[in-house]
């Protein structure tokens, strides 16, 4: 695939359901009460229990190893900052731009957004493809 | 009270993490990825991997078990109840594969104050049990009302 400056990245939806937390938590070994535990999470002023942000940062990534047919040996780099807080059982909608394109060296700028809510914001992805 | 900077330069002792086929398989899971690499050893080595391969967001499920004695260390002194995970970067080289076992050493790079927040950086270096780079990771982590 050749991809130009101003190209996008196939969108990305996915709607975690109400267990995923858990799933995530127990694939990565982050089991903070915020992300599996509603009434803690409401203690401690929060909505509800929250996505990992690092859950969110993998969303991106997927869809980052999408333009390499899911190699994942093509994401060299990854850079992200958090923002709001993500939920689950609402649409997470993660998009990306061409930033640059120089031989095999791809610079892609993501967002990953939830209705109104930027979960990810400045996440720049180097690939080599 | 100024924010405690003692911390910056600190390095911790790597810890060690064996990778295995069933927790690739479920951090994959977790993520919806479907690549048959992640999850199938003869799919794996037909692509070019000694085994089954990691996702390369699998970086946090080996480095994190390094940043947490980081994070907990009484000389950072970082209130780990208004923590949020502000920022994260990965730079990867080998790929993780199933029977590896990867060591992660932490560095604390910085702590700054900045708008009535604490901002803590450290850097995770992860290498393979040959010795070569799989993951560098930089960890932002901000703490509310310092």
């Amino acid at each position: 695939m050749t991809l130009n400056a101003g190209d996008q990245v196939p969108e990305l939806r996915v709607t975690p359901d109400k267990y995923l937390p858990h799933r995530y938590a127990g694939a990565s070994g982050d089991f903070n009460p915020i992300h599996i535990d509603d009434e803690f999470a409401k203690a401690v002023g929060l909505p509800r229990n929250i996505l990992h942000g690092l859950y969110s940062m993998g969303l991106v990534a997927k869809a980052n190893a999408a333009l390499a047919d899911g190699d994942p040996r093509a994401l060299k780099r990854l850079s992200v900052q958090m923002r709001g807080m993500g939920v689950p059982e609402q649409e997470i909608v993660v998009t990306g731009t061409v930033k640059s394109a120089d031989g095999g060296r791809v610079v892609v700028d993501t967002v990953a957004a939830q209705g109104e809510t930027t979960l990810i914001k400045n996440a720049e992805a180097e690939l080599a493809l | 009270m100024p924010l405690k900077t003692d911390a910056v330069g600190k390095e911790w002792p790597g810890t060690t993490y064996q990778v295995g086929r069933e927790k690739i398989k479920e951090y994959a899971n977790a993520l919806g990825i479907e690549n048959p690499v992640h999850f199938d050893v003869e799919a794996a080595r037909a692509a070019g991997f000694r085994d089954v391969v990691a996702p390369p967001m699998f970086a946090v499920v080996y480095s994190s078990p390094a940043v947490a004695p980081a994070i907990l260390d009484p000389e950072v002194e970082l209130n780990f109840a208004a923590m949020v995970h502000g920022g994260q970067a990965f730079e990867w080289d080998e790929p993780a594969c199933s029977g590896d076992e990867i060591t992660t050493a932490t560095k604390c790079l910085s702590i700054e104050e900045k708008d009535g927040k604490g901002f803590y950086v450290f850097e995770t270096n992860s290498v393979n049990q040959d010795g070569a780079q799989v993951a560098r990771g930089t960890w932002t982590l901000i703490v509310r009302g310092v």
